[in-house]
């Protein structure tokens, strides 16, 4: 009968022992935790890409309960999202600005020059360690890093060399922002008809020089439009989009190099 | 002297996961990055070192007097259990960007075979309590080095021309296989 009983009584004591142990442990080391946290994470989209600026959905999550983010800041998400969030915190969603990854680059393979013949791995991170494959150090390389990061079949790298964003299915992700190693893409709100299309910080005649359109940093949008376009390291920037007085465009897009101006069906589509 | 030789031993010639190919599965799973491989690996060791402990005290204490040993394997178990719940409280309390990015490896320690291998070789082999807690310290930083030169091996291996077939697993299981040939050659370090 001992020999019966001993393992037995040895087992449960040992398990008393360490449930003990571990109510005790629990009592110090809780993390107290709101359980609409748990719901909302339930519905975000759990691509963890970190579109929303929280380094992944849970901490979106934490934040949209906290109130330090708003319920419609999935950007991957979208509406749907956006009206279940707001309906587990009991608040109205906002509209959601639909956002899309734009490129900051028109050297494509006429208008930018080539440094020399590249052969080596064919991916734009390879590339840009051993200083790219044209003349431009800021420019697209065009070797498709972006593309095969997105997950969303948003991109395609185009014929001039550049990649071609599908705006109907990017998802402002921002896996192709990431993946450039030369920080050419870039998030914008799709209502955003202007842009810079340039990331040169080389001073006018050097980016001349390597690229026919690169910002020469001569000032002509600046001028036409103060408030919203700064020169910034040999580069226009726009600081507010939504300050531009839509009458300025056609001054703006006076621009000698082509690298501002409204989005071209060459761009984007 | 005799600990040193079982630390050396553990870290290097007796490598958990190169020796005894045990604890495969984070060492495949979280050596991705670093990072988050040296996080697992600080996990492990520290789940390792009080396993060895706590077993050890169950194993000499209550099992061997008690004539009780065919109850080590469950009785290992138990502590394995509690003590990996008990470290997971603790990260997430400490640190939950690490507890993030443990993610599910972390409760999967519990059912790492390494952490059990290690308490039954530790029984097995009848050491002392100093003998024990060096070797469960020096198994865990042998699984901590060989996942950390996985990691910086893999994170190379990102930017290599690898054949289309071999990409993600394939390569990384080929990349396994060369290392454990390689901590072989330490065999001849103890004889």
């Amino acid at each position: 009968m001992t020999e019966l009983l001993m393992p037995i009584l040895t087992m449960t004591a040992l398990g008393f022992l360490f449930s003990a142990g571990l109510v005790l442990a629990y009592k110090k080391l809780r993390v107290e935790e709101d359980p609409k946290i748990e719901r909302v994470a339930d519905v975000l989209p759990q691509a963890n890409c970190g579109a929303c600026g929280f380094s992944g959905c849970r901490a979106f999550a934490e934040a949209v309960v906290h109130g330090e983010a708003e319920a419609n800041g999935c950007p991957v998400g979208g509406d749907d999202v956006a009206q279940d969030v707001a309906a587990i915190l009991g608040v109205q969603a906002g509209k959601i600005i639909k956002k899309v990854a734009r490129v900051h680059c028109r050297g494509t393979h006429e208008a930018a020059k080539n440094r020399g013949l590249y052969l080596g791995i064919s991916t734009c991170y390879a590339s840009h360690l051993v200083g790219g494959n044209k003349q431009c150090s800021y420019g697209c390389m065009g070797y498709g890093d972006c593309v095969r990061a997105c997950l969303f079949d948003a991109m395609d790298m185009g014929e001039e060399g550049l990649p071609i964003i599908r705006e109907e299915k990017c998802t402002a992700c921002g896996k192709c922002v990431d993946a450039c190693p030369r920080n050419i893409l870039e998030l914008h709100p799709l209502s955003q008809n202007i842009l810079v299309f340039c990331r040169s910080e080389d001073r006018g005649p050097m980016a001349r020089k390597v690229c026919k359109n690169a910002c020469i940093a001569c000032g002509i949008c600046v001028r036409a439009s103060p408030d919203a376009i700064v020169l910034e390291k040999n580069l226009a920037v726009i600081k507010d989009y939504k300050k531009i007085d839509p009458a300025n465009i056609p001054e703006i897009e006076k621009c000698p190099t082509d690298s501002i101006g409204r989005l071209r069906v060459d761009d984007d589509r | 002297m005799e600990l040193v030789a079982i630390f050396i031993s553990a870290v290097l010639v007796q490598n958990f996961v190169l020796y005894y190919f045990l604890g495969i599965c984070p060492f495949l799973g979280v050596s991705k990055k670093i990072d988050s491989a040296v996080s697992m690996g600080i996990a492990v060791t520290f789940v390792m070192t009080i396993t060895a402990v706590v077993s050890w005290l169950i194993n000499n204490l209550i099992l061997i007097p008690y004539d009780l040993g065919y109850l080590q394997i469950v009785s290992f178990i138990l502590v394995i259990a509690s003590l990996v719940q008990l470290v997971e409280m603790f990260i997430r309390k400490i640190s939950p960007p690490l507890y993030q990015a443990l993610g599910i490896y972390l409760p999967l320690i519990t059912t790492n075979c390494a952490i059990m291998g290690l308490a039954l070789i530790a029984a097995l082999n009848e050491y002392s309590f100093a003998e024990t807690v060096v070797f469960g310290f020096g198994s865990g930083i042998g699984f901590t080095l060989a996942i950390v030169l996985m990691a910086g091996i893999r994170e190379q291996l990102d930017l290599a021309d690898v054949p289309e077939h071999l990409k993600g697993a394939g390569i990384a299981l080929i990349v396994a296989g060369i290392m454990a040939l390689a901590f072989n050659g330490f065999i001849g370090m103890l004889t």
